[in-house]
């Protein structure tokens, strides 16, 4: 089961409202696109949802229950993972070891059985590099597996985050622009990718994103922000032709 | 390997593997060919590396600093000097009961620190390796710390009837207490806390935002850190047979930086290129010149961070990698 709710949130930064009683819903199985011009609250947002952000007014809730009162750190647990927008790598690891990483909340071995190499701990790793194993397969970072982040191609690092995300399993994947810094063929790749993400997976996603020509192709719908309200809502051929978002994105005519 | 390859380089290549057993053998004989201080010294060595290698896990693999790493030190002497002289306990199980309180000690001082900023950090532990020396020596704890003369203890003899002297044999357990030291934090380093330990220094929120609880794990590796360096002290207390209070100053604390530091921070064998180097160094300068010993010892420790950015065993790594290619 996947379903998350926001419910009028609103969050202040001193004297300015970010986000001004956003609502909307992203039910199971859908890829939502969640778009907006620049300061229209849509990182601020996904803060939200991992809670790097405090929330002062309005609720967030995945599959009925709160997550406000939850740290940070146990949001993977109950199925939310996520991507980052500038990269958020373990920059002194290899690729191998940021997806192992990404394992962490799958898995459960403490400092004493580790350290010791009990059995459990070992079964565990193997299971571990096993599915990192498949996922590089599946994300095409086979070859690079054994390499430091620090000088991979963008597209690629990229590619990585979405490994790394999947491997603690979600239900639910929040993509934070990951089209940004790509060239045309590789949008048109990721646009594949976050399909099958969805059919393969039985994944649901949220996306952030300022490509338009990505968030059109892949969102079953689309919600816009602006200046931190929703603006509009809708499939992606009733976003493009909505009058408002038009405005907000091109400026009043005449 | 092509055919090209010089006869010297095939032979080397052949001994690179054999590196860690054959200093591990040297380490083994040393004890029936070096004597006295000699022998004394490469204890040392060893304790110093187990004090540095808690250093490691905690700065170089978790990304948190201290300054106080003295202080735990000291609480594994202390501790396993007083079990052996008020309560008569035997060493093999004072030494451990202090490091589990030097440990926890580090983790009751790692609950409130790893709330600060690494700076702040720094200069609390700063704060609590000035303080310690102190207060080993207030009048209200002198009954249970000896004061400023501390406690003079006496090393008990080889067990078993072995046929080997107290230096020997302290020697050998000491050596044998770091090796498994070094085994138990590859181990760890090499596993999932490991991982998440070195996520958290990379990036803390992408860590936590992947999962990992980031308070808990510094917390956590703090209380390691101070466990192991706790053994150390406790090793020490027993080697030396004397604990006092000014043997924990500050100055402790910055010899372990030093030796983190020029040994490789972000390395499990660094530890031990860390204890020789501070062990051994400042008497070399001393050889160089008496009266610049220490503008001599400076001069090392510029040298090293200069030309091997990565510590000694960062260099050491360098010069296998550029033999395998």
């Amino acid at each position: 089961m996947s379903h998350l709710c926001i419910d009028k949130v609103v969050v202040r930064f001193g004297g300015i409202v970010a986000l001004d009683g956003v609502s909307f819903e992203v039910p199971e199985g859908e890829i939502v696109g969640l778009i907006g011009p620049n300061g229209a609250g849509k990182t601020t947002l996904f803060n939200c949802l991992s809670r790097l952000y405090q929330v002062h007014g309005g609720d967030i809730t995945y599959n009925g229950r709160s997550i406000l009162s939850l740290p940070p750190h146990r949001m993977t647990e109950i199925g939310i993972g996520r991507t980052f927008q500038n990269l958020a790598l373990f920059h002194n690891m290899t690729v191998r070891d940021n997806i192992l990483a990404g394992g962490h909340p799958a898995s459960r071995g403490g400092f004493i059985g580790n350290a010791l190499r009990l059995p459990g701990s070992r079964r565990e790793e193997r299971r571990l590099h096993e599915k990192a194993d498949r996922l590089m397969e599946e994300l095409d970072l086979t070859a690079v597996a054994n390499e430091g982040v620090g000088e991979l191609p963008f597209g690629t690092r990229k590619r990585l985050e979405i490994a790394r995300a999947l491997m603690s399993d979600p239900k639910l994947l929040l993509l934070d622009e990951p089209a940004g810094g790509l060239n045309h063929d590789e949008v048109d790749e990721l646009a594949e990718r976050i399909h099958g993400l969805r059919d393969e997976r039985a994944l649901t996603v949220l996306l952030v994103e300022h490509h338009m020509g990505l968030v059109m192709r892949v969102s079953d719908r689309v919600v816009v922000l602006s200046f931190g309200r929703k603006l509009a809502e809708g499939t992606p051929d009733e976003i493009r032709q909505h009058p408002e978002v038009i405005e907000a994105y091109l400026g009043k005519a005449g | 390997m092509t055919a090209t390859t010089k006869p010297w380089k095939r032979y080397l290549l052949h001994l690179r593997s054999a590196v860690p057993a054959l200093c591990l053998l040297a380490a083994l004989i040393a004890p029936f060919v070096l004597e006295g201080f000699t022998l004394y010294q490469l204890t040392k060595v060893a304790v110093y590396a187990m004090a540095i290698l808690g250093l490691n896990l905690l700065t170089g693999y978790n990304g948190q600093f201290s300054l106080g790493h003295s202080a735990f030190y000291a609480v594994g002497a202390y501790v396993t000097a007083i079990l052996m002289t008020t309560s008569g306990f035997t060493p093999y199980l004072a030494i451990p009961i202090a490091g589990l309180a030097a440990g926890l000690a580090g983790y009751l001082f790692g609950l409130p620190a790893l709330r600060l900023e690494p700076l702040y950090l720094a200069l609390a532990t700063f704060g609590l390796a000035v303080a310690t020396p102190q207060l080993l020596k207030s009048s209200h704890l002198e009954d249970l710390t000896g004061g400023v003369q501390g406690i003079s203890l006496t090393r008990p003899e080889a067990p078993f009837g072995l046929p080997l002297n107290s230096d020997q044999w302290w020697y050998l357990v000491s050596l044998a207490v770091l090796v498994c030291m070094l085994w138990l934090a590859r181990n760890l380093i090499d596993s999932r806390s490991g991982r998440a330990m070195i996520a958290i220094r990379d990036n803390p929120i992408a860590a936590a935002a992947g999962g990992i609880d980031v308070a808990g794990y510094k917390t956590a590796t703090f209380a390691v850190s101070a466990l192991l360096t706790g053994i150390a002290g406790g090793l020490s207390a027993v080697v030396v047979e004397l604990v006092a209070p000014d043997s924990f100053t500050f100055n402790l604390a910055i010899l372990f930086l030093i030796g983190s530091v020029v040994g490789g921070v972000a390395s499990i064998s660094g530890a031990v290129f860390g204890g020789a180097f501070v062990l051994f160094v400042p008497n070399l300068s001393e050889d160089v010149s008496k009266g610049l010993a220490g503008a001599v010892y400076g001069v090392f420790i510029i040298g090293v961070i200069f030309f091997m950015p990565q510590g000694l065993a960062g260099f050491a790594q360098k010069l296998k990698a550029r033999l395998e290619k």
